[in-house]
């Protein structure tokens, strides 16, 4: 890419014009708005939830540790909420919504019949297809922030805030702990590039939009499934799913970053893997629609 | 059109096709090379990091025993990563099963260590260690996004679990029999198989090894004598410091290690002060150390049989003796039913000239209970336990 840089500004421009053009549709559609909605309404269900469950002053989950992680923290801190929340869309919800735009990405277009016009366009179908990519990572990011930012909103209004105790019993500061929400956040979203990467690459493998977005949710369950097989344990540190739960290893003093590198090294495999799949594919597709 | 060129052009096209295909199939070369490349990875980069055990000079086994006894590391921090096999089903579950039901009966804390620790008995798990000085350790317990963490600042000792957000709390005199009771750490494994180090042992050192990126020497603790499930100790021990940072324990019948404890990650500097500081977060759940009665606390305990253990054999092959006084374990066959198969599926029936028995197995130890109620404990194969009986 740094050629072209060099020798045709011009045509740089235009791909970040392409972007800024892909950003503004796929967040412009209503099934984009709903879906952050959902993502944005999981957290004021868990504060609402716990604020009515510990009014009387009780503890959640009985203390026995059940639930999401770092639940039973939220009462004495709403900065938890931003953790809990994200522990909780992790496995599902937010890599439905990837998903959905993933899969949608490329054989959405081919079923709307807009893919050859944008093909017509001088920008080449891999410039089409990273564009198409940076867009999905560009929304996995949007809803992490939108998950986190309203579970920080929620948990301030609810509860207190303050100095928070790590799970290692040490205590940072409420600075210090914003700090390391929002390197979660960003974590959660890394998490999520292997799973974006899947179902860009199951995009193109397909016309319909609706059977690459139920192909690639399908994919998610069965992963997850999978994962829970004691028998399959082999298997499992090379499911993209396994390692996502590490980002909680950020609220460990000192971090503890082998899962968490362990996670990151995972998705890009998968990214590079399912990546150059669909380039493979895409490129050397007949578009038809 | 003449027939003959119109077919002409078709093989022409048909070549162009051919080679179109071609050049379309060979993109999918990349994510081929691509996984090929993480594979290649992930199979040949701890194969290199393995290879070449560090030059050492050297040492005889009893320079090394002594070099473990005059080690005094005052200052670490660490992961240490400890598996535990005895062919028993994992007891997680079980586990936080009792621990919830003993939260019901409001007997107990989640976060009292003597509970929390027993789970280290089977699956593995990720310890972090830190010490600074005799006044300040700490031990935490990784779990999934929790952990459990035991700390010991001066005269405090904390508990503190982050699932449940609840805190234990002891004084270090109270509570120093306590943190001994579960040994977790290679040098804690090291100190109590040197014990059992006389004459019926063989001790030699094994080469060299790197443990958490550091030159070690390896030491081979071997029972000479025949009959004991133990098959071969080694500890891979710090050639700058003397200090043990890896304990294998092997049976004698083969297969996976039984305990295997070593470090991943190790570092000798002086953690930082903050690492030992605990205040119970607001609104944990505090519980001190002698609020929960003795009796109440041990109510899932069997009875304690009566008079002190008697210990027939030595080294590596001596068995406990107690004596239950009781009925011993009914049969399968008295109890009857699906328990009764249950039972019998638990143990094999063993009969000698001390009666008639029943012998429960793991990897490592093995249990001999006879029907008039004695029990015979030992590191030793079911024949030797049956030969202790008889001789008993």
């Amino acid at each position: 890419m740094s050629q072209a840089e060099l020798t045709r500004p011009a045509s740089v421009l235009w791909t970040f014009g392409l972007l800024r053009n892909e950003l503004r549709t796929t967040l412009r559609r209503w099934r984009t708005l709903a879906l952050l909605g959902v993502l944005a309404a999981v957290p004021v269900l868990v504060g609402v939830a716990v604020k009515i469950e510990t009014g009387d002053g009780g503890s959640v989950g009985g203390g026995g540790g059940e639930g999401p992680a770092f639940i039973s923290q939220i009462t004495n801190n709403g900065l938890f909420l931003v953790f809990t929340a994200l522990a909780a869309t992790l496995p599902f919800f937010l890599p439905m919504a990837i998903g959905v735009v993933a899969g949608d990405a490329i054989a959405g277009e081919a079923n709307a019949g807009t893919l050859r016009y944008l093909l017509v366009a001088p920008a080449g179908r891999t410039r089409l297809l990273l564009t198409k990519y940076a867009t999905t990572m560009a929304f996995c990011l949007l809803a992490t922030l939108v998950v986190a930012v309203s579970a920080l909103t929620v948990g301030a209004l609810l509860f207190p805030l303050g100095d928070l105790t790590t799970i290692s019993g040490t205590q940072i500061s409420f600075t210090e702990g914003l700090g390391r929400a929002l390197l979660i956040a960003l974590i959660v979203a890394a998490s999520l590039t292997g799973v974006a990467a899947l179902g860009l690459f199951v995009s193109t493998l397909t016309n319909s939009g609706i059977a690459a977005m139920a192909t690639t949710v399908g994919l998610l369950i069965t992963i997850q499934i999978l994962d829970q097989i004691p028998q399959l344990d082999a298997l499992q540190p090379y499911f993209f799913s396994h390692y996502w739960l590490s980002f909680a290893d950020l609220m460990r003093d000192p971090i503890y970053w082998d899962d968490l590198v362990k996670n990151l090294g995972l998705q890009a495999l998968y990214a590079g893997v399912f990546g150059s799949a669909a380039w493979a594919r895409f490129t050397a597709k007949d578009i038809t629609a | 059109m003449a027939p003959y060129e119109s077919d002409d052009s078709t093989t022409a096209d048909e070549t162009d096709d051919l080679r179109a295909g071609r050049r379309k199939a060979a993109r999918y070369v990349v994510p081929v090379v691509v996984v090929g490349v993480a594979a290649a990875t992930i199979g040949l980069v701890p194969a290199i990091a393995d290879s070449g055990d560090p030059d050492l000079p050297e040492i005889s086994a009893q320079q090394l025993i002594e070099k473990i006894a005059e080690s005094d590391v005052q200052q670490l921090s660490g992961t240490v990563r400890i598996s535990t096999d005895l062919g028993l089903p994992d007891l997680g579950g079980l586990e936080s099963s009792l621990a919830s039901g003993a939260m019901e009966s409001g007997d107990g804390s989640s976060a009292d260590p003597s509970a929390k620790l027993t789970e280290l008995v089977s699956g593995t798990h990720t310890l972090r260690v830190a010490a600074d000085g005799p006044d300040r350790q700490k031990l935490s317990l990784l779990e999934n996004a929790a952990e459990y963490s035991l700390i010991h600042n001066g005269k405090d000792v904390w508990g503190y679990d982050s699932a449940s957000n609840e805190v234990f709390h002891g004084t270090a005199e109270e509570s120093a029999e306590q943190q001994k009771e579960v040994p977790a750490t290679p040098k804690d494994l090291t100190e109590e198989a040197l014990k059992s180090v006389d004459d019926t042992t063989s001790v030699t050192v094994d080469g060299t090894a790197q443990v958490a990126g550091r030159d070690a020497y390896r030491l081979l603790i071997k029972p000479k004598q025949s009959g004991t499930t133990v098959g071969a100790i080694t500890v891979a021990v710090d050639a700058k410091t003397g200090m043990p940072l890896k304990f294998t324990l092997t049976p004698s019948s083969g297969g996976a290690a039984v305990v295997d404890a070593g470090f991943t990650q190790v570092s000798f500097a002086k953690p930082a002060a903050s690492t030992f500081e605990f205040t119970p977060p607001k609104g944990a759940k505090v519980t001190e150390e002698g609020e929960v009665a003795p009796e109440e606390e041990h109510t899932h305990e069997p009875a304690k049989p009566e008079g002190e253990p008697q210990v027939i054999g030595e080294g590596w092959n001596s068995v406990a003796v107690l004596d239950t006084g009781g009925e011993g374990i009914p049969s399968g066959s008295e109890v009857g039913g699906d328990l009764g198969g249950f039972m019998d599926s638990l143990g094999d029936k063993v009969k000698g000239r001390f009666g008639e028995g029943t012998v429960f197995k793991t990897r490592l130890v093995n249990a001999l209970i006879t029907d008039d109620g004695k029990v015979y404990v030992g590191a030793v194969t079911k024949d030797a336990l049956v030969k202790a009986a008889n001789a008993g």
